[in-house]
């Protein structure tokens, strides 16, 4: 594998595969991002998580080349973001096309297909294969032939993963994958992450930060910088320095909770 | 009816006026259905009007006029896709804008083109009886471009219409898409113009579409009904028209036009008594 001109750990083999330097941007006058650092190595499982407004989105974006740094760099695969971008899958907060499109959810999922094969043409039965086994690993192959306005969130949700799937990723990036779905879906879709996290660098955004440490190896806090970067555990000064003053610790139903203190042992 | 038939037989300017009409409704079927989808009705109503602009001045110098609506077509669609993707705001002013300043245009060159009165009314509202023969092949070369883009880049050209950020991200280059979409609906007014005038084509790109949407929720299903439908209401207003001496293109959008309407409102009622089915279905089976 290529891997950029970061150091390579000591107590660990595993390369960046995404490596962020002092990234600064703004939209206009406001700063969204200041001197972020962040690496993310081969085979992780990264949760990245911060109040809302704190960037998330805007890093994920970034990272994904859609929109360019004005400060520092970023490096996915040992390349820029555009260039790396086919190699990345993503699962977007919100699906951004129309519900009523008329579109069957194959089709939906063999759009991620498009950077393969000839420019020209239709797509090809490797394509429709790929499509196929794509939807069957989120377990959705029995909705190949629903319209996609007809789904429900967490169907659509698996949709939307099959169609990052399906273009052979090697990093799959996921924006609040869980913020329209219910509790008992949420945990589902990160039982799937974490099987996928077996072949596939896995970076999620999200604001629940208890949900998800139950699941990642590692947690990044954002608030317009890099709060932290811990694989220790998540205790209440942290969310207090992450979110503020006034934040109420909300006991979690469900498997969260009992997640939330036993983080990333795997030391640094 | 029965007189048309007769008519048809006899005459060649409505066997022409019908296989105008038919070569048209391609267009209005492929390229329409993504007008539809894409919501980009208005859009396409700004290059429509423009094209005014082209043929007056095609006019005025003695070319073709659909040569310059052709060209007309083409550039006010670069324009207005050019700064919908430099600016994305803007976009609505703009079309107005290239709507309006178009037909002052072509309203000048023609006022100081000697004997433009006939040529005016056919320009804004069609005259499919009017439509030369050899202008049939000019118009089956349209076509042959639309079919031939379409079926070439069919998957990019879906990518860009249902989901531009991530045709993207796949790599696919969406600004060159999309300029290609708005470049084919130009193509697709010049060819309808010829049949309804550039005031009414957007009632035949956007209706027969529409229609199909109510009842298809496939993209190829929408083109291949569409451009039926399209057959259907170009030939059906022509008939329709011949007799009691009407203008054919209102007579077309007039069809098609109740048509929609009367769709509309049985694709609603037959979606509600489906859910209610389906409601009683899962009330009784458990």
């Amino acid at each position: 594998m290529i891997v950029g001109s970061g150091e390579v750990r000591t107590e660990s083999p595993k390369q960046p595969v995404i490596s962020i330097r002092d990234l600064g941007f703004s939209y206009g006058e406001s700063p969204v991002l200041e001197g972020v650092d962040l690496e993310v190595l081969d085979g992780e499982f990264v949760g990245l998580v911060g109040p809302n407004a704190g960037g998330k989105s805007t890093l994920l974006k970034l990272v994904l080349g859609l929109l360019e740094p004005q400060q520092g760099s970023i490096q996915v695969i040992g390349q820029t973001p555009r260039q790396a971008v086919r190699r990345v899958g993503y699962v977007p907060q919100f699906p951004t096309f129309p519900r009523d499109f008329p579109i069957s959810v194959e089709q939906v999922v063999l759009t991620g297909r498009l950077g393969f094969g000839p420019m020209l043409g239709w797509y090809r039965s490797s394509d429709r294969t790929a499509a196929r086994q794509a939807l069957a690993e989120v377990e959705a192959l029995d909705l190949a032939r629903r319209r996609i306005g007809t789904l429900s969130g967490g169907q659509l949700q698996r949709v939307l993963l099959a169609r990052a799937l399906v273009a052979e990723p090697l990093i799959l990036i996921l924006d609040e994958p869980t913020a329209n779905i219910d509790q008992r879906m949420e945990g589902d879709i990160f039982d799937l992450l974490a099987r996928l996290n077996a072949r596939l660098t896995i970076l999620v955004v999200s604001h629940d930060i208890a949900f998800i440490s139950g699941y990642v190896d590692r947690v990044a806090c954002l608030n317009r910088t890099l709060v932290c970067h811990t694989t220790e555990r998540v205790d209440g000064d942290l969310i207090h320095q992450l979110y503020g003053d006034n934040v109420r610790q909300v006991a979690h139903a469900g498997s969260g909770h009992g997640h939330a203190h036993n983080l990333g042992h795997q030391g640094h | 009816m029965q007189d048309f038939l007769q008519a048809l037989g006899q005459h060649a300017f409505l066997q022409t006026a019908l296989l105008a009409g038919l070569l048209a409704s391609l267009g209005c079927g492929v390229i329409g259905t993504f007008v539809v989808v894409k919501r980009i009705a208005f859009m396409a109503g700004g290059i429509a009007h423009s094209v005014l602009g082209g043929m007056g001045a095609a006019l005025y110098f003695g070319f073709d006029p659909l040569l310059g609506a052709l060209a007309a077509a083409v550039l006010s669609a670069l324009l207005i896709g050019l700064v919908r993707l430099a600016w994305n705001a803007q976009e609505d002013t703009l079309i107005g804008a290239l709507w309006a300043i178009g037909m002052a245009i072509g309203i000048l060159f023609i006022a100081k083109t000697p004997g433009y009165t006939t040529d005016l009314m056919s320009f804004l509202f069609g005259n499919i009886l009017l439509v030369p023969r050899r202008e049939l092949w000019f118009m089956a070369g349209l076509d042959l471009v639309l079919l031939v883009t379409v079926m070439l880049f069919y998957r990019q050209l879906l990518a860009v219409t249902f989901d531009e950020e991530f045709a993207r991200l796949r790599g696919v280059p969406v600004a060159f898409f999309y300029l290609l979409l708005l470049c084919l609906v130009a193509v697709t007014v010049v060819l309808l113009i010829q049949v309804v005038g550039l005031i009414l084509v957007i009632a035949l790109l956007t209706l027969p579409a529409a229609i199909a949407g109510h009842y298809v929720h496939s993209l190829g299903g929408m083109m291949l009904i569409a451009t039926l439908l399209g057959g259907v209401f170009t030939s059906a207003g022509l008939a329709l028209s011949y007799g009691p001496d009407l203008p054919a293109g209102p007579t077309m959008i007039l069809l098609a036009g109740s048509v929609y309407v009367v769709s509309a409102v049985l694709s609603r009622f037959l979606a509600r008594r489906r859910a209610r089915r389906r409601r009683l279905l899962t009330a009784t089976g458990g």
